[in-house]
């Protein structure tokens, strides 16, 4: 599979989640069992009104996202991965006005469970917090068809 | 959310509106809480742009992170009558059920309150109390 299949897919996947939607995520970049993520800065998810720094929970969010969807750069077939755990470790704030990037990788695939690590961070490369993720597979059988094709749509 | 005005107002009165209205991030995931005696219950509305997973449909589990890492700093803030939102250190999520597209709540609970930090637990569950779609835990650094 190639880094341009694997963006296409993970755009298809982000288009479905209205969060991630909501919140303006992006593809920045894609390889074997890597993905980079990015979260645009925007007063609506401010958590501190005083300093304008944005909330932890848009950060989870972008590193849920992040880590779940790195997870299709990694497998061949579509399938869906509910979490079941994450640990989110926060070294400092966001800088206001600067967006967020996420940058994650598959580092232990088995066959029911992967493991996943994820590092935000802002221009300038300093990371903001660490993440690490469990994710649960399912199986291909138990995604529905439809959604497979449409992530996968149109490619071969 | 550090207005002393209107955190005093919060204090008296259990009206928790006016101070999450001064929180974006609140507003966004649509995070309410009301105070019964002296708990608290956090409570966020079913809301469309809040889903992930569109096939069962489900909240996205980030919002759920932020939902109870929201209601934890709230409820940290509340029981240590501190004017300062305390700043998290860390948070660790475990996902037990899907949040399905309904209203969810949160309980939270100081397990250990030091000089310096402090741990809560936290507790999110849908239909029933005793079946929790997530639960959690998470230091915060108490500034004075």
């Amino acid at each position: 599979m190639t880094d341009d299949i694997r963006m296409n897919r993970v755009r298809r996947f982000l288009d479905t989640l209205n969060q991630a939607r909501e919140l303006g995520l992006t593809v920045e970049a894609a390889g074997e069992g890597t993905l980079t993520m990015r979260l645009p800065y925007s007063d609506r998810i401010i958590g501190n009104p005083d300093t304008g720094v944005i909330h932890g929970g848009a950060i989870t969010t972008l590193m849920d996202t992040t880590s779940g969807s790195v997870i299709i750069c990694a497998l061949d077939d579509f399938e869906l991965c509910p979490t079941l755990d994450l640990r989110v470790d926060y070294m400092r704030s966001a800088e206001p006005h600067k967006p967020v990037f996420a940058r994650a990788e598959t580092y232990k695939i088995t066959r029911n469970i992967i493991f996943t690590r994820c590092e935000a961070y802002q221009e300038g490369g300093e990371t903001i917090a660490n993440c690490v993720g469990t994710f649960m597979r399912i199986g291909k059988d138990a995604t529905p068809k439809s959604y497979s094709e449409l992530i996968t749509g149109g490619e071969q | 959310m550090t207005d002393p005005e209107i955190l005093g107002y919060t204090r008296e009165t259990g009206d928790f509106s006016r101070m999450l209205e001064s929180v974006p991030y609140a507003r966004f995931i649509g995070l309410e809480c009301e105070r019964f005696g002296d708990d608290l219950i956090f409570r966020l509305p079913k809301k469309e742009e809040n889903l992930g997973n569109p096939v069962l449909p489900a909240i996205h589990g980030g919002v759920i992170g932020g939902f109870m890492e929201m209601s934890a700093a709230i409820y940290l803030m509340m029981s240590q009558e501190s004017l300062r939102m305390p700043r998290i250190v860390d948070f660790s999520l475990d996902y037990l059920r899907a949040g399905l597209d309904r209203e969810t709540y949160a309980e939270c609970r100081l397990t250990r309150q030091g000089n310096r930090v402090a741990n809560v637990m936290i507790t999110a569950w849908q239909k029933s109390r005793s079946q929790p779609i997530a639960t959690a835990r998470a230091h915060f650094l108490l500034e004075d």
